[in-house]
């Protein structure tokens, strides 16, 4: 794989949409010196605009819906969206729950699932290279 | 002692006819922060008065992290209950788990074998250190030194090792059961446990030399975000919140469950290590670093003790599941999770779920000390003087909590009455 069109680091903006804070946590522990994506210049940023890449944790509560679409429309083309753990990938544990307006690709465009509950640092970096992959084809296309 | 005194000034000073104020417009500003913020690790609204860099009001927004899980409870069995409670919230799954398990085990009568009232001591004890360690790294990060940030979760990682390798998961662990544990620490196991815990034994000299002997922590903390002994026991808080303002209140020393009844488990407070108590948010830090002293102490001393026997009152999953089917009656299961004390209440109608499920979360009632807490600080101390609770959003966020109005969060009567019984009932107990 070659980097012709995005030729920086991606930067990362995390929403939580009602996650239990399990994926939140390993989101932070891949940033910190045992996994350190930080080295290949990938960080977490304050604010959609300056994102690249968005991971959602949680099953979308009907709460956090419109304030997750607001964020998606705020974060810049050519963006990825990545979800992270089972909870917003299918509803998980909370399936049945009358407070969801998820999961989360019902309520915006998803390219990446990483599941587990919580997924391993080790899974978020692999989805996280898959997104990069993903964004050098949006690339290519145009 | 008064509750009176804790609400809001303004309200104190007006009779109970006279017509609100209205505020002066021209030189307070209204600041909306969150829900999705770069210093806020979970969904949250504050909004907040300002006057110039001074907070002069405060109200929060909760129910964004509302998922319903009481009611998911009532449609499904105990022990897939017991997974359903692990996701209340991902830092302290072993507190719900072992919570509902006390719980459902008090209406079954089931008796838990000595060695599993052991095991769960130890792995709530792990949870603990890892907590407060996680806190220490997001107080750090709050703080803008994100390189101590960085150097607390490096240490951190050594408990994950630990859990992982005697659960099988680092961050859910799965490892409760109803009548007792479901995987026994081996032999060959110890030796890591051990291992583990003089790697923070030595740790633990660092994380002190720089949060409580570095001056720049220092002078951001001290003096900032004092909850008085007094407002502290008033609005309920509980946990190392607190303790920190000198409330010597610890469901591991107060109703020992679990194996805490033989160890020597005491309340720490800041008199301890300092002398005096301020209730501000270095005291709080002092608190939590002190506990994880502590928690080495016990890990080591359940290891030393520990019996042998069986780990499970009823191993057939099945068979468990028949004997919960028929039981009736309701139960209460209260324990000191990192944060505070937790409780479960659990009914049963002798059906195959739950007929009632209410989980109160620690953060439920470290939420109301924001106020006098935030209150006259400013802006830049918010976020601090927030994480200082160790607030957790998805513990507390099952039911809608406040209606986004200051006043009535503040003034609510019903909140007021209990606080008051619960202050005379402290006031009794502690003799004063």
């Amino acid at each position: 794989m070659s980097l012709k069109d995005l030729n920086r680091s991606l930067w990362v903006f995390h929403v939580n949409s009602g996650s239990c804070n399990g994926c939140d946590i390993e989101i932070v522990a891949s940033l910190t010196p045992r996994y350190d994506i930080e080295r290949f210049g990938m960080k977490l940023v304050g604010t959609p605009r300056h994102a690249d890449v968005l991971l959602v944790t949680g099953p979308v509560t009907r709460d956090m819906e419109k304030k997750l679409k607001r964020v998606f429309e705020q974060t810049p083309d050519p963006k990825v969206v990545m979800v992270i753990g089972n909870c917003g990938s299918t509803g998980g544990v909370f399936y049945e729950s009358y407070n969801l307006a998820g999961p989360v690709d019902q309520v915006i465009p998803v390219d990446v699932y990483v599941t587990g509950c919580p997924p391993r640092p080790e899974a978020i970096i692999e989805g996280v290279v898959k997104a990069w992959t993903k964004i050098e084809k949006q690339g290519e296309k145009k | 002692m008064n509750p009176d005194k804790v609400i809001e000034k303004k309200d104190r000073e007006r009779k109970p006819d006279e017509p609100v104020k209205k505020k002066r417009k021209s030189n307070s500003y209204s600041l909306s922060i969150g829900p999705i913020h770069p210093a806020l690790k979970e969904p949250i609204r504050f909004d907040l008065q300002i006057e110039g860099e001074k907070v002069v009001k405060v109200d929060f927004e909760l129910s964004q992290v509302h998922r319903g899980i009481e009611w998911i409870g009532t449609r499904r069995n105990p022990v897939q209950i017991l997974y359903l409670a692990e996701r209340i919230c991902g830092i302290c799954n072993i507190c719900h788990s072992t919570c509902f398990c006390i719980a459902v085990e008090n209406i079954a009568n089931i008796e838990v074998p000595a060695r599993a009232h052991y095991l769960r001591t130890i792995h709530a004890e792990l949870e603990r250190i890892h907590s407060h360690i996680l806190w220490a790294g997001v107080a750090a990060h709050e703080l803008g030194f994100d390189s101590v940030m960085h150097y607390t979760w490096k240490i951190r990682e050594k408990v994950l090792d630990v859990m992982e390798a005697l659960t099988g998961n680092r961050i859910t662990k799965g490892i409760m059961m109803i009548g007792g544990v479901r995987r026994d620490i081996n032999e060959k196991q110890v030796p890591m446990v051990k291992e583990a815990l003089e790697y923070y034994k030595k740790g633990f000299g660092k994380l002190e030399s720089i949060f409580l002997k570095d001056p720049v922590i220092k002078s951001r903390t001290v003096g900032t975000g004092i909850l008085s002994r007094h407002d502290g026991l008033a609005l309920c808080a509980v946990g190392p919140t607190a303790r920190a303002s000198g409330i010597k209140k610890d469901v591991r020393q107060d109703e020992p469950y679990a194996a805490y009844s033989d160890l020597d488990v005491k309340a720490i407070t800041p008199k301890d290590f300092l002398g005096e108590v301020k209730g501000d948010v270095f005291d709080r830090i002092v608190v939590r670093l002190l506990e994880v002293k502590q928690s080495i102490e016990i890990i080591e001393e359940c290891l030393k003790q520990m019996p042998k026997g069986k780990i499970l009152h009823e191993e057939k999953i099945p068979k468990l599941l028949a004997e919960l089917r028929n039981i009736e009656g309701d139960g209460i299961g209260r324990l000191e999770a990192p944060r505070g004390e937790v409780i479960h209440y659990v009914k049963m109608v002798g059906k195959e779920a739950p007929y009632s499920w209410k989980v109160r979360a620690p953060t439920y009632n470290n939420l109301l000390p924001w106020g006098p807490m935030l209150m006259g600080e400013q802006v830049a101390d918010v976020p601090i003087i927030a994480a200082s609770t160790d607030p957790c959003m998805s513990c507390t966020n099952r039911a809608v909590v406040a209606d986004g109005n200051s006043e009535k969060i503040l003034d609510n009567e019903a909140m007021r009455r209990l606080s008051v019984e619960k202050t005379n009932a402290l006031k009794r107990r502690l003799g004063r």
